[in-house]
This record gives C-alpha cells, structure tokens and sequence, in this order.
C-alpha cells in the first residue's frame, strides 16, 4: 500500500501560488512601464526624449515642465546676452535652447477646467444616482423595471453618434463650450452607470435600517441621510471613483465641443505637439500632472473602497 | 404605556391576503404573543400596528386613540428588529441615543438616559464600544435599549430572538420578561417557536393565513385548542388525532374510535354526521392492557424522565409520553387508556373544536 499524504483542497498548492504570482507580476508590469516610461520621459530633455536607443539612465531636468507652463518666443543669442540674469530655473534652462519665456500657456487654465467639470459632474452624477437608486431599491415605482432599462439603455450608445446633435443643440442654447454645458453633458452620461451601481448598493442595506430610524422619530429623509448614506459610503466611493475617470478621461465631447474658454485637459495635450516641434517632453510633463487628481482621489477613497460591507451588525 | 386596539384589521397585498379581520385587544402593560407559522400574517400585523405598513381595512387603536393611518414616527412605539438593525456606523451609546436625538432632547440629558438604560440592561460597560464587535446576546441588549430608553407607549418585536444561539435564547427569554415584569411595558411579540411564546406571554393569538385561529392565555391555548390547527402547531410532540364517524348528540359522553369506547367531556351542541377526529396530547395517554383501544410500540425516544412512544394504530401513528422507567420493546402489543376529561373533539371539514363540558370553564373565565 502506498503512503498518501494528506493535501488540503481548499488551500492553493505552492505551484499555483507560483503561477499565480507570475502572471499577477506580469500583468502589473506590462501596466506600470507605460506609466513610469511617460513619467521619465517628462524628465528628459528633447533631445534625450527622442535618442536611439532610448536612454533608461539621463540627466534629469525639468525642461518638460518650464515648456508645459509657458510659451516661449525664439531669439537671437545677442538679445538672449543683452537680458538680465534669469528670474528662474525655468528661464535659466529656456534660454540655453536661445528662447525666451513669453508668458504663461494655457495648460494651467485647461487643467482647472478639468478638475472643476470631472468633479462637478461626478457630484452631480453621483448625488442624483444615489437618490434615484434609493427610490428604485425602496419604493414600488410604476413601470420600475422599464425605467431602470431605459435608463440603462442611454449607456449602450457610443455617446459621439449623438455629439453631432450635441454639438448643434448646444451652439443653439448657449451652452457650447461652458464649463456649465459640459457638467451637464457628463453628468447625463454618467448618471445611468451611478443608478445601477448604487441601487446594487443600496439594495444590499436591510430596510430595517430606516425603518428603525423612522420608528424612532425621524422623517424619511433624515432616516435616509442618518443611517442609509453612512453605509452606502462604499458603494458611493466605488461609484464616484468610475464617473471622475470617465469625466476626467472624456475626450470625444470634449474636443467637439469646447474649444477655448471651457476647453479641458485632454483636448489641449495633443495640442503641445503642434507647437514649435514634437516637444514630448512637456506632453509627458502634461500627462504625468494630469493623472495625478485621479491617483489621490483614489487613494484617498481607498479605504472606503477596501472597507467594504463586511462590519455590519445585521446577522443574516 | 397604554392598550393596543385592533379592530377588523386587514391587509391585501393584490389578490394575496395576509391579513384578514383580525380583532385583538393587548390590555396595557400586557406581553401578547402573536404565534404562527412563517408567511402566517403576524409579522404582517405587527408592522401595521407600527406603522410600517397601512391597513387594506379596519382601525388600529393606541391608548385609545386612533392611529390607522398615522406615520410611524408620530406613533410613539419601539420597534425591536430580528435582525436588530444597530447602525453599525454609530457605537453603543450612540444607538441607544439615536431616538432621543430625534426629539431633540439636550445631550446632558440624552446622556444620563443612556446611562441609565444601559444599566438597566447591564451593558453599561459597553457603552463606547462599537456594535459590530458585540456578541448576539449584546446585540440584542443594546436594540432593546433603544426601544426602552424613549419610554414609548409600547414595544413591538418582531422575532427578536430568532438570530440567537439556543444558549442565549433561553437566557434573553428569561430576560426579557424580568425586563417586562419590572417596566410593564404594553408588548406585542411575534415568534414561530411556541417555547418562546408560551413562556412568556400572558396572551398568545394564534395565528395561520392570515387568520386569528385562537386569542388566550398560553394555558387555554394548550388546553382547550380552539381549532386542530392550534392543536397540532402548540405541543411538542404536538396533539394526535384519531378519526371517528357519525354525528354527536348534545349531551353525549361517549365516543367510538376504531370500536372501543371512549368516554369523553359531555358535548355541548348537535353535530350532523361528518368526519371528526379525537384530539389527544400524548401526556394523556397512559399503558393499560384492559383498554380495547389498541396498537404495536414502534419506537421510543428517550427523554431522561420520560420517553416519547410512537405507538402504531389502525389509524397511524400516535404519541404518548409516558413515564422513562416503562419497558417497551418494539412490536409489543399494547392497550391506550385516555385521560376522558382532557380529550378535545374536532370537525375535521372546519378544524372547529366542538364545544364540550371541558370548554365550559373557559368560558365562566373570560365572562366572569
């Protein structure tokens, strides 16, 4: 008779770990280098950007960034002498190239348009979707099944078959290129993923919860805003976190219609490359800056996201 | 505190009824139990009393006054959850406080209510934890103190102990009603485990389809079953029954179950022929050879100082409790005496018990 050790079935063998580890380590790599590639290519200068092979090791310098902030004129070296020691670091490294700074770009006012459209229409989005789905989750609304779908629906079409529209509607109205017009525009699109998320979420809360609240002396919407909202935290954290990186990624609409005044971050990037040579650089300088809100939002909400529903006092 | 009126109290969800004319009155700083089997209507008709859920029809009364159709908060009621619903984001004192809160009492005052409640409760020690790390027993404390610390008109729990390990359920139930002896809080009670029921309650209505099948003390309900359902759902090993024939005569003594005689409480009305069925409990049948009621020992459950004894009939299988130190072997032919003064009779088409000498003392009860 042979010997048989005992194996557990439940805990992974130490060849799967293995595997498992690999491929996780693979796949976070294959994320990560495109990240850290534009992170140092920001630091490089031009010509080090564009070297064959490319340089893994270089000098850094923030030549990517003085050339993100500001635009500069070209002048001839005897103007360049005949100036005044440099004010800064960034005009220091500017006039080695024979360029003078001009005055501020536009990125600084882009990226604001950025961060007040993502955010406001995620508020927006997220406030109505939160209100809503406690509606669909608690009370017999007519037709519910039909609403939700319809309102599903409005997520299966690509959103840039109706920019066209969009675009006309808008330049009509007065809302072409308004912060206004395209908080609104995201928040309609971003609203129906909220309600759907949220009404999972919700869904999950026993009633008893505001039923005790209610019980005890208080109005609905005081029973909803004391004991629903502190336990959908996560649900709403999760679902804040999907809307901003839609609104703050959102290209299409954003080209289409804003163009100047109200005009946000991703349209305008691309636009460096068209200004006094293929300056990737201050693309990747761009590009790093504009990932960093969505990083800190997400760590920052990262608690309520890992917390989870896992302390509830209800037994089922 | 005050009583709870219900007066043809109904509930229709579209064509299903859960509730239908139910009438009970809970007397103040009454404990009533409302005792049923699960989808029977009581939870039902505790959230309407609640205000949780509007009636279909009928009229809810609270210390005399009519609250049918009024909100839950302007009810003045606490409502105990099975699930117990602490807000798991506030600490214990802070969910004792939460009803408090609510009628904006100063937090000087909140607090030595709290206190004071949880003393009540021995979960003063507790009071800054937070309730998700509290046993069940704890848990259960600390959503009885929510109820209690308002000093409502009355408490109403639904299944609160139905989550509980069986340790702390006979632990809560004792509790619960020193905690009910000592406040007098008007209480109603739903459960499905008549244990529950019958060790605390002062009034129990049974409940099955939405119907009030029998309103009384736990003693009459164990005693004198209203209908076979109250019979069959109240005991453990519940009450056996053995079919008959033929109609009984007002004034009859005796009845013919599988042809031996069997002298029962003197009937009180005429019955036209129908089925009907002898209801026995199995702590009213006793071993004696002499009977002609006969049947063959299937089997014995143990029970330390008496044995349950399945015994096979004619007419199936019925129960007996009888005392641990009688032999029995399987196969053993045996005869069935039957204690005549305790025997219910039943018509079998409505489940109606028919009135007979045994039920005339209830009746002198509840008109004396």
């Amino acid at each position: 008779m042979s010997l048989t050790t005992a194996h557990s079935v439940v805990a992974p063998s130490s060849n799967a770990k293995l595997i498992a580890g690999t491929i996780i380590i693979a796949y976070a790599l294959i994320s990560i280098v495109p990240l850290l590639w534009i992170f140092a290519t920001s630091f490089k200068t031009p010509p080090d950007s564009i070297a064959y092979p490319p340089k893994i090791v270089f000098q850094p310098s923030i030549e990517g960034y003085c050339n993100l902030f500001t635009t500069r004129t070209r002048q001839t070296p005897e103007y360049i002498n005949s100036l005044g020691p440099a004010t800064g670091v960034c005009d220091a490294t500017v006039r080695k190239r024979n360029m003078v700074i001009a005055g501020p770009s536009n990125f600084l006012p882009r990226f604001v348009n950025s961060l007040i459209i993502a955010f406001g229409s995620t508020f927006c989005a997220v406030f109505l979707g939160t209100l809503s789905a406690y509606g669909f989750s608690r009370f017999k609304v007519p037709l519910a099944d039909d609403l939700l779908f319809f309102i599903l629906s409005t997520r299966f079409m690509p959103p840039i078959a109706v920019a066209i529209p969009i675009y006309l509607m808008y330049r009509e109205i007065g809302l072409s290129d308004t912060a206004l017009g395209m908080i609104l525009l995201y928040t309609a699109v971003n609203v129906s993923l909220a309600v759907w998320l949220l009404k999972g979420f919700i869904d999950e809360i026993p009633r008893e919860y505001e039923e005790a609240a209610m019980i005890d002396g208080y109005t609905r919407l005081q029973a909803f805003w004391r004991t629903v909202l502190p336990q959908a935290t996560t649900g709403i954290a999760a679902t804040a976190i999907f809307c901003l990186i839609f609104a703050w990624n959102e290209y299409a609409f954003a080209a289409l219609l804003t163009s100047g005044t109200a005009q946000t971050a991703p349209p305008f990037i691309p636009t460096i490359i068209g200004e006094g040579g293929q300056d990737w650089p201050a693309v990747a300088a761009g590009t790093t800056i504009f990932l960093v809100p969505i990083l800190v939002f997400t760590i920052l909400l990262r608690k309520q996201l890992l917390r989870g529903i896992t302390f509830g006092a209800v037994r089922k | 505190m005050a009583e709870i009126r219900v007066q043809n109290l109904r509930k229709a969800f579209g064509a299903f009824v859960a509730v239908q004319d139910s009438n009970f009155v809970v007397e103040d700083g009454e404990f009533f139990v409302m005792l049923g089997p699960s989808g029977c209507g009581k939870t039902t008709t505790l959230r309407m009393i609640a205000g949780l859920e509007l009636p279909t029809g009928g009229k809810i009364l609270l210390g005399g006054e009519d609250v049918t159709m009024r909100r839950a908060r302007e009810r003045d009621i606490a409502f105990v959850f099975q699930l117990f619903a602490l807000y798991p984001h506030m600490n214990v004192r802070r969910n004792i406080g939460f009803p408090l809160l609510a009628q904006g009492m100063p937090s000087a005052e909140i607090r030595s209510r709290v206190e004071e409640t949880a003393r009540l409760l021995r979960i003063d020690h507790l009071l800054d934890k937070s309730v998700s790390g509290l046993a069940g027993g704890d848990r259960q404390r600390v959503a009885l103190g929510r109820a209690i610390v308002r000093r409502p008109k009355c408490f109403l729990m639904d299944e609160p102990l139905g989550t509980l390990d069986t340790e702390f359920r006979d632990l809560m139930v004792h509790e619960l009603r020193e905690l009910h002896n000592r406040i007098h809080a008007t209480t109603v009670y739903v459960t499905h485990d008549q244990m529950e029921a019958m060790s605390m309650a002062d009034k129990i209505a049974v409940m099955n389809h939405g119907v009030i099948e029998q309103f009384g003390t736990p003693r009459e309900i164990y005693d004198r079953p209203a209908t076979m359902f109250v019979a069959d759902f109240i005991g453990s090993p519940p009450m056996n029954f053995l079919k008959f024939g033929g109609g009984l005569a007002k004034g009859a003594k005796e009845i013919v179950v599988q042809g031996a005689k069997v002298a029962v409480p003197e009937v009180r009305e005429d019955i036209a022929p129908a089925d009907m069925a002898l209801g026995i409990r199995p702590e009213h049948i006793r071993f004696d050879d002499g009977s002609k009621l006969r049947g063959a020992i299937y089997g014995t459950e143990y029970l330390g100082t008496t044995q349950i004894v399945a015994v096979e009939t004619a007419d199936g299988i019925i129960k007996a409790r009888v005392p641990a130190g009688i032999h029995l072997s399987p196969g053993e032919q045996v005869g069935l005496a039957l204690s005549s003064a305790r025997l219910s009779l039943f018509e079998k088409g409505t489940g109606r018990a028919v009135r007979t000498a045994m039920y005339d003392r209830a009746a002198e009860a509840r008109h004396g």
